[in-house]
């Protein structure tokens, strides 16, 4: 065994070991880098289409099919934040902007306003998207996200054209206590925000997550049904969706949306 | 500050290694006899993932990171290696703790003595490992994950002591024969893990 | 496996891969590799994922680590384990990235944690270093196999009384969607896994005396 145990094989073997498990590990990742791309997009892209009503929850859908709705009614526009204007088109570009990559980039951020949702840093460009029906702007999607119990709840909130009707959500990425606040990703609990109104009469970002049960959406607007024994997820629901609403997040885009200021 | 005190919180109560994500469970449930050894695992466990976590989070930023590697020359600036973040974590956790062996053992004999058993065991304890790929999944800051590396540490400490002082005591216990031993951890372990989700909730 | 003759998959092989699965579980009777078993068991799909992959890895660190078991120095054996293991995690890890992507965002670290998965080094390094590629091969999947049924009958309790379903399906309606199943809470947070394997250890040892612990 005093071949095996000499300095010189030890590090030939060594040598030898990890350049057959680089090519390995090199290979398998250069190779599926694509695929894991086109996956991630997808799975961000179909969540929009499941926030907009497009999709069914838990529905099976292909990269084509994404593919197709997007060509077909889908418009992806960057918002600035600060201003609230739209961003010059470039189309593609538009797609491929990440807002959580943006976020902890430095440059591509700044911090965030004082809340209450826990958000510490905010990009400074929001993506938006504009889903149309029959070539009119009939929804607009923007992206929220906030701190929950466990970590960071992220969703897409759906907006009617008024820009203050809710036509759908979803949390597509969260840590709640699954079966308690878990529950936000149920698909039966974000039916219930359909029809309800982010903003009061006075343009106030007022929904709330309340105890109990909430009205019908014509009498009681503003509130949606509370998850029972999950008050810190309710709250945080209510803080983060109060903050992407507000002046801090899209709020500025909205009004000048609703008021024809931003058109596609 | 504050933010870094949560971090602390979170990791040794609300996140904790062992009661909340099952990482170390296999030293977790052979090291727990006696509360000596217990807390001789723990205290090495600190050590390592103080060490590790925030060394891991250097070569994730420094080397791995896309445009990470724009400081050597400009064209390794799109390079993306994070795929690779799992063989080097492992690496450095299993040189790390055979560098702290070593010292160890050289500067100080005597906590060596009851500290040297466990550490190469540590090497492939999944607290260690988890401890690293949590900072990646969470992105923390270097600062936040010394601190993150520290909390989880003592997480797993305060779970593995608070287990073999119930060990100890449940020696004198007369259960099934079945559930004897193995079986009566688990469920301790069970209702360590519920008591512990009392703390869920609190922030700072 | 349509190549191996009779003679080549002997009773060694044979015994290597049975006797993981159920006389000589991983899990249940070794205690190996809890550490990931317990927090991936909420949902069937889940456990069913995260068993292939321990199976695949073990299956194929077991085969390397015997193919060169001969050469490998003594002294570096343990980090060329490792790193054999480490490698073979990593293209698990990129496969389910490019194919069930969903399923991977939410096994998170813990496909990551199979390196450290006692199993894969414990057999690594109890069984593969003195043992041939084909009983080794057999080892690693009946240890796999073995983890995988612990891990599927954990994930079935817990999903079904957890969330009435099984495989997604809705087995037992839930109260809350119109039902009449209250599903119990605690299945689906951290602390079941630890008392339904306490369970099974339990009923394993009652059924198999000899494995009772003596004071």
């Amino acid at each position: 065994m005093s071949r095996l145990d000499s300095p010189r094989y030890t590090f030939v073997f060594a040598a030898v070991m990890c350049v057959v498990c680089a090519a390995l590990v090199s290979v398998a990742a250069v190779s599926l880098a694509p695929r894991q791309k086109a996956n991630a997009r997808l799975y961000m892209e179909k969540n929009v289409l499941v926030a907009a009503g497009l999709v069914k929850p838990g529905q099976d859908v292909s990269l084509a099919d994404v593919e197709r709705v997007f060509q077909a009614d889908i418009t992806v526009r960057l918002v600035d934040f600060a201003t609230g204007r739209l961003l010059p088109a470039d189309g593609a570009n538009a797609r491929d902007y990440d807002q959580r990559a943006a976020r902890a980039d430095p440059a591509a951020s700044r911090e965030a306003p004082a809340n209450d949702a826990g958000i510490k840093r905010i990009a400074s460009k929001g993506i938006v998207y504009f889903v149309k029906k029959g070539g009119q702007v009939d929804q607009v999607v923007i992206s929220v996200e906030g701190l929950g119990m466990w970590g960071t709840i992220y969703g897409f909130l759906a907006l009617d054209k008024d820009a203050v009707t809710v036509r759908g959500i979803t949390y597509y990425d969260h840590r709640e206590t699954p079966g308690l606040g878990g529950e936000i990703g149920n698909p039966a609990w974000q039916a219930m925000w359909k029809g309800r109104k982010g903003y009061d009469d006075r343009g106030n970002a007022r929904i709330t997550v309340i105890k109990g049960q909430a009205g019908a959406p014509e009498t009681d607007p503003l509130s949606v049904d509370g998850l029972s024994g999950a008050t810190i997820t309710s709250n945080a629901v209510t803080r983060l969706m109060r903050f992407w609403l507000s002046e801090s997040g899209y709020g500025r885009f909205l009004t000048r949306f609703r008021e024809k200021k931003e058109v596609l | 500050m504050e933010h870094y005190l949560n971090i602390a919180i979170r990791s040794i109560f609300l996140e904790n290694m062992a009661l909340a994500f099952f990482l170390g469970m296999c030293s977790f449930l052979a090291c727990s006899k006696k509360v000596e050894t217990a807390f001789g695992l723990g205290i090495a466990v600190v050590f390592v993932q103080a060490l590790t976590v925030p060394l891991n989070n250097l070569i994730l930023n420094g080397l791995l990171k896309e445009g990470a590697l724009a400081w050597a020359t400009p064209a390794l600036a799109g390079a993306d290696l994070t795929f690779l973040s799992f063989i080097l974590f492992i690496g450095t956790i299993a040189a790390a703790t055979q560098v702290v062996e070593m010292s160890v053992e050289k500067f100080a004999p005597a906590l060596y003595n009851t500290l040297g058993v466990f550490l190469p065991l540590i090497a492939v304890n999944c607290v260690i490992m988890g401890g690293s790929l949590f900072m990646q999944e969470r992105d923390y800051t270097l600062a936040e994950s010394a601190v993150f590396g520290v909390g989880s540490g003592t997480g797993f400490l305060v779970a593995i002591v608070a287990m073999a002082a119930v060990r100890e005591k449940l020696s004198y216990s007369n259960p099934p024969a079945g559930l004897r031993g193995l079986g009566l951890t688990f469920v301790t372990a069970g209702l360590i893990s519920i008591a512990f989700m009392m703390f869920s909730g609190i922030q700072l | 496996m349509s190549a191996v003759t009779p003679s080549a998959f002997g009773k060694r092989e044979r015994a290597a891969l049975l006797d993981p699965i159920l006389t000589n579980n991983p899990i249940g009777v070794q205690v190996l590799g809890i550490c990931s078993a317990l927090a991936v068991t909420t949902r069937i799909d889940k456990a069913l994922v995260m068993g292939a992959g321990v199976i695949l890895v073990t299956m194929l660190a077991n085969l390397a680590v015997s193919l060169v078991r001969n050469h490998t120095p003594g002294s570096i054996r343990i980090i060329v384990q490792l790193s054999i293991i480490a490698s073979l995690v990593i293209v698990f890890d990129q496969i389910l990235k490019a194919t069930l992507y969903e399923l991977s965002l939410e096994l998170s670290v813990f496909v990551g944690l199979i390196i450290t998965n006692c199993i894969v080094m414990g057999r690594a390094e109890g069984y593969a270093m003195q043992n041939p590629p084909l009983a080794s091969l057999m080892d690693g999947l009946g240890n796999g196999l073995g983890y995988a049924l612990v891990l599927f009958l954990v994930a079935l309790l817990r999903e079904l009384f957890g969330a009435g379903k099984v495989f997604g399906f809705v087995v037992l309606p839930l109260a809350k969607n119109g039902g009449w199943y209250v599903p119990n809470g605690l299945m689906l947070l951290a602390p079941s896994g630890l008392l339904i394997i306490a369970g099974l250890i339990w009923l394993l040892r009652t059924l198999k005396p000899e494995l009772q612990e003596k004071d």
